[in-house]
């Protein structure tokens, strides 16, 4: 995923109903009547972050029904979630640890070597 | 992805449907990663995520069937747990595990492929869910979750978007 994938992604996201809509869609497909409710939003409203979620591919809306039932496509997420949460910090913190741990380990055995 | 040759920067990619991949190189042979990932001895030394957590209990029964468990902690005393079970145990080159950690969040497969070229090491890391569902649920609630306490430091970084 490129970076200006990942931007539209998070430009996307940086809106609280638009969050609470991906919130929402987590547990299943619904409506934009469903979504307008909880929300306190007109269905336009709604519609427009609608909009915005699905340009960014987080959203997919399905054609073929009227009341066009939209669902969460949550495959940008990765990418963010491995950027701003703890996932991608994780490894990289430990990866960046065993690259000095290594270090020390070749310390270790030059001495050993020395020693002999 | 050919990484080869290049140390210190770690990889991430969606590699399938239900899959993420993560890549690194390290400056040793594959022997020295092999046992670096699969002992209790060095594992505690590295495998501890962001500043702050320590690895207090680590279990290993390297061999197919047998079962691992590590347990972190911080210093706020708050704990994080994976069990899991070793699967295919092919030393030093491919290890392929099942895990998961407590709570309710989806088992994976996890497999470990060492590559060696002029002493310096590719890890491949390959984390599988269930399905595309499980995978989506599990990046849908701990992406958003997370993300809305990530959210702070997004404030800061979106006005550079543009």
């Amino acid at each position: 995923m490129s970076i200006d994938t990942l931007s539209t992604t998070l430009s996307a996201l940086a809106h609280p109903a638009r969050r609470a809509i991906l919130t929402r869609l987590a547990e299943g497909e619904t409506t934009v009547k469903e979504l307008s409710a909880p929300l306190d939003m007109s269905g336009p409203a709604v519609s427009r972050h609608l909009r915005v979620l699905e340009r960014a591919g987080l959203i997919s809306r399905r054609k073929e029904a009227q009341w066009r039932p939209c669902r969460l496509e949550a495959e940008p997420l990765a990418e963010v979630a491995a950027w701003a949460v703890g996932f991608r910090e994780a490894w990289d913190a430990s990866f960046d640890r065993l690259d000095a741990y290594l270090e020390h380990l070749k310390g270790q055995e030059k001495r050993n070597d020395d020693s002999r | 992805m050919t990484t080869q040759g290049r140390t210190g920067a770690t990889e991430y990619a969606i590699t399938s449907d239900t899959e993420v991949t993560i890549t690194r190189v390290f400056d040793a042979p594959k022997r020295v990663i092999w046992d670096a990932w699969t002992s209790c001895e060095h594992l505690p030394n590295w495998m501890l995520g962001p500043e702050g957590w320590t690895m207090p209990i680590c279990e290993i029964d390297l061999r197919p069937g047998g079962a691992l468990r590590m347990v972190w902690r911080r210093t706020d005393a708050t704990e994080m747990e994976i069990t899991g079970v070793y699967r295919e145990v092919e030393p030093p080159e491919r290890l392929v595990y099942v895990e998961s950690w407590q709570g309710d969040w989806p088992e994976t497969t996890d497999t470990l492929l060492l590559s060696e070229t002029d002493g310096k090491t590719t890890a491949t890391v390959t984390i599988r869910y269930v399905s595309k569902e499980a995978r989506d649920a599990a990046l849908a609630t701990g992406g958003i979750e997370g993300l809305s306490r990530g959210f702070d430091r997004l404030d800061d970084y979106l006005p550079t978007l543009g």
